[in-house]
């Protein structure tokens, strides 16, 4: 039985088409996915994403203790500030792919992907012993909402009552709403600019409830997953997994091998010194099809890799992907043949930002 | 409620057959597109590819998903729908209006092992 987020039956009331992710039962579209889509590029959406899980990193190692197991250098940040980056295997494999809410000295919200939960808590636990802190899954909790879109600035005061405009790309701010204190990032995953707003499942409701009647389009992860793939954002279970470094998906700039130790960090400095054989880069089709994931990427006569991501971009109208290939096919331009249907289809790798990101930073 | 048509042959994998006759047209039915959602691509084959019943080929593809489409019959393509390369949602505006591929059928009693327009219905429900 999956599990149900706290809006579980506004979705259902609504009409959605309710399907299976990350263990919950969650909306992959209200109307259609390129409505939702386009609303988010547009105007504005309105997502439910209370699946993701939350944990609170607390006490005098705190600080220490988040180094030790995420790429990105929180060292010594300043209160507001949020980080993306990875906790990582020793051999450089991602364990998830996170952000890192430094909420005051020594206190952190780590916030990873809902269908990693279990698995990111235990490691977590097993990794934090021998340090004076405390790591509390609050994933129970927290429901939390992704107000995106050009417009979603425009709505936070009038509608929700939340004063976030002086927010930047990658800050928070706690604000108390009804005796109760929420968070409200200035974050998102679909390349517009856009806030997340953390609550108790109580204001989470009202808060949904507030945005649904001031006309704004709810959106399924139909659309958050084409979104975030239009402009280059990786997805854990395709892009980054146990089995793929940041190195090999392209995002070394989130590893920050400046810092003393982190787990991984000898496995992405050997992988960024020695060279990988596999990189995630973009396809672009000349052919027509639609690539999706898993399907074999071919050169020369025999299988490079296969696509991570594929669609036909719903801003663009041209079919791309994200593939896993040898990097000796990896320059830009480079031929390659994505394998649809049994049928090989003519592509050049390209740039995995297939359209613009409009972030307020 | 999804439209039938009489005197259409279904599968039941939600392809129609509407024979002309030693010609069948075939498609995907109203029930089909309105399951798929939006459509945005139709992989279809070339003229002059044989098919065959019960096998691929090609697909109907919405924004998330790639949805086989299995031959109800035996045969040549002797065409194919171009309109749909441009405007594949044409199958979600009239699903049986616009086919996808027309077959010179090779083998009329296949036909037998199709559905008529009510047991299709029932099939559906």
């Amino acid at each position: 039985m999956d599990k149900q987020t706290c809006l579980h039956d506004k979705h259902v009331a609504l009409g959605a088409n309710m399907v299976p992710f990350g263990g919950f039962d969650m909306p992959l579209y209200y109307q259609d996915i390129t409505t939702e889509h386009n609303a988010v590029r547009h105007e504005v959406g309105l997502f439910d994403v209370s699946h993701m899980g939350e944990v609170r990193v607390t006490g005098p190692d705190a600080e220490r203790f988040v180094q030790h197991i995420f790429t990105n250098d929180v060292a010594g940040a300043e209160y507001g500030k949020i980080f993306y980056g990875m906790m990582l295997r020793p051999d450089g494999g991602t364990v998830d792919d996170l952000l890192v809410y430094k909420m005051g000295e020594n206190d952190f919200l780590l916030v990873i992907n809902a269908a990693n939960i279990d698995k990111d808590y235990a490691w977590m636990l097993e990794n934090i012993k021998g340090y004076d802190a405390v790591a509390d899954n609050q994933s129970e909790h927290y429901g939390q909402l992704a107000i995106q879109g050009p417009k979603a600035e425009a709505l936070m005061l009038p509608v929700l009552g939340l004063d976030c405009a002086e927010l930047v790309f990658y800050t928070f701010k706690e604000i108390t709403v009804d005796g109760e204190t929420i968070i409200a990032s200035r974050t998102g995953y679909t390349g517009e600019d856009g806030f997340e707003v953390y609550g108790s499942h109580q204001f989470i409701r009202s808060a949904w409830d507030k945005l649904i009647a001031a006309g704004v389009q709810p959106c399924g992860l139909g659309c958050r997953d084409t979104l975030r793939f239009e402009v280059g954002l990786p997805l854990y279970g395709d892009e980054l997994t146990d089995e793929i470094s940041p190195v090999m998906a392209a995002l070394s700039m989130f590893v920050k091998l400046d810092k003393p130790e982190f787990i991984g960090k000898e496995a992405c400095a050997q992988q960024k010194a020695e060279g990988i054989a596999k990189k995630v880069v973009g396809i672009e089709l000349q052919d027509k099809g639609i690539p999706r994931h898993g399907y074999p990427v071919c050169a020369e006569g025999h299988e490079i890799g296969y696509v991570t991501t594929g669609y036909k971009s719903p801003s663009t109208g041209k079919s791309v992907c994200m593939a896993l290939i040898d990097v000796a096919y990896s320059k830009l331009d480079t031929p390659v043949d994505v394998m649809i249907h049994g049928k090989a289809r003519r592509g050049l790798v390209c740039k995995k930002r297939f359209y613009q990101k409009s972030y307020k930073k | 409620m999804a439209k039938v048509i009489e005197g259409l042959y279904y599968a039941e994998s939600h392809e129609y057959v509407k024979v002309e006759g030693d010609f069948g047209y075939v498609g995907i039915t109203d029930y089909a597109q309105g399951q798929l959602g939006n459509v945005v691509y139709v992989d279809m084959p070339e003229e002059g590819d044989e098919v065959s019943a019960g096998e691929e080929f090609g697909a109907v593809e919405s924004v998330k998903a790639a949805s086989d489409l299995i031959s109800p019959v035996s045969g040549e393509v002797v065409e194919v729908n171009a309109a749909l390369e441009d405007e594949p949602e044409l199958i979600n505006k009239d699903a049986f209006e616009n086919w996808i591929i027309k077959v010179r059928l090779s083998d009329m009693a296949e036909l037998d092992n199709l559905m008529d327009a009510a047991a299709y219905q029932a099939s559906c429900e």
